[in-house]
C-alpha cells in the first residue's frame, strides 16, 4: 500500500484514459471532444513516464515528447477548422457534421 | 511515504479535475479543470524523476495549449448550455469491452516481458535534463528534426486558417456593411 509500484501509476493511467473514453462518448460539442482527447493523450503519457522510470530507460519519456509534439500540433489545426467551421455554420455541434454520410 | 501521499493526493486531484472536465455542462468549468488537471499531471513526472518531461508539460499544455482553447472560446458560443448525445447502446458496449480487454493486455504485458533489459539505460551522475538531451541528440534525432518539420506544418496550418477575415472587425461595422458581408460570404463556398 504505502510503496508505490509500476502498476499504481498502470492503473490511474487506465482510470484517466476510461474517463478521457467516456468524454469521447457522451459529448457533442466538438470543443469537448477536443478537451476529452487531451485527456487521453495525457494519461498515456503518464503510463509511458512510469514505465520509463520502472525499467531505468529514457525510451519511454522521448515517446512522451512526441506525444506532446503531436498534441500541440492537433490542437492548432483542430482549433483552426474549428473556426472555421463554426464562421460557416455557427455551431461546433457532431451531428450537424454529416455532409459526407452516404 | 512522502511518495505514497502525494501519488495519492495528485491522483486523486487528477482524477476529480477531469471527471469535472468531461461531466460539466459549461465548458469554462471545463477548460479550467482540465488546465488544473494538466499541471497536476505533471506532478507524476516530477515524482518519477522525469524532471525535463514535467517542465514541458507545465509550459506546453498550461501555457501553449490552453491559451489556444482559450482564445478559441472566444469565437465560440460558450455560454449555452451544452447538449449531450444520446449514444447508440451498440457502440458503448462494444467500446466498453474493448477497453476491459485493453486493461487486462495492459496488465498482462509486464508479467510477459519481465526479463526486459533498457535500451538506452540512465547515465549515472547525469542530470534527467541531460540524459534527456544525450538520448534525444544522438538516437532520436531524426524524429526530433521530423517533429519540429509538423510543427512548423500545424504554425502555418493554424495561421491560414484561423487567420482569414482576421482584419475585418464585426464590432466596429455598420449593419449595412455586415450584411453584405454575410450575403458575400454565402457565395463563397470555403473562405
Amino acid at each position: 500500500m504505502m510503496e508505490i509500484g509500476l502498476n499504481h501509476y498502470l492503473v490511474l493511467s487506465t482510470i484517466l484514459f476510461s474517463i478521457g473514453l467516456i468524454g469521447v462518448m457522451r459529448r457533442k460539442n466538438l470543443l469537448m471532444l477536443f478537451f476529452a482527447t487531451e485527456i487521453l493523450l495525457n494519461s498515456v503519457n503518464i503510463g509511458f513516464a512510469a514505465i520509463s522510470h520502472y525499467y531505468g530507460d529514457l525510451t519511454g519519456q522521448m515517446f512522451a515528447f512526441f506525444v506532446i509534439a503531436i498534441a500541440a500540433s492537433e490542437v492548432a489545426v483542430g482549433l483552426g477548422l474549428l473556426i472555421v467551421w463554426h464562421k460557416r455554420h455557427n455551431n461546433i455541434d457532431l451531428d450537424n457534421m454529416s455532409t459526407m454520410k452516404g | 511515504m512522502f511518495e505514497a501521499i502525494s501519488f495519492y493526493l495528485f491522483a486523486f486531484l487528477t482524477i476529480a479535475m477531469f471527471f469535472i472536465t468531461v461531466t460539466t455542462s459549461q465548458a469554462l468549468y471545463a477548460l479550467t479543470a482540465l488546465a488544473a488537471g494538466m499541471i497536476f499531471i505533471s506532478a507524476f513526472f516530477f515524482i518519477l524523476g522525469a524532471d525535463f518531461l514535467g517542465a514541458v508539460q507545465i509550459v506546453v499544455y498550461s501555457g501553449a495549449v490552453m491559451a489556444l482553447y482559450a482564445f478559441g472560446m472566444m469565437f465560440f458560443d460558450t455560454t449555452r448550455d451544452l447538449k449531450e448525445k444520446k449514444g447508440n447502446s451498440l457502440i458503448i458496449y462494444g467500446l466498453s469491452i474493448v477497453a476491459a480487454v485493453l486493461v487486462v493486455i495492459i496488465f498482462a504485458a509486464p508479467m510477459v516481458t519481465d526479463n526486459i533489459s533498457a535500451l538506452y539505460p540512465m547515465v549515472e551522475g547525469a542530470g534527467n535534463t541531460q540524459e534527456v538531451g544525450m538520448v534525444l541528440f544522438t538516437k532520436y534525432l531524426v524524429p526530433f528534426e521530423v517533429a519540429a518539420i509538423m510543427l512548423l506544418v500545424a504554425m502555418i496550418a493554424g495561421i491560414v486558417l484561423a487567420g482569414k477575415k482576421m482584419d475585418l472587425s464585426l464590432t466596429m461595422m455598420s449593419d449595412a456593411e455586415v450584411k453584405d458581408l454575410k450575403e458575400d460570404k454565402n457565395k463563397k463556398v470555403l473562405s
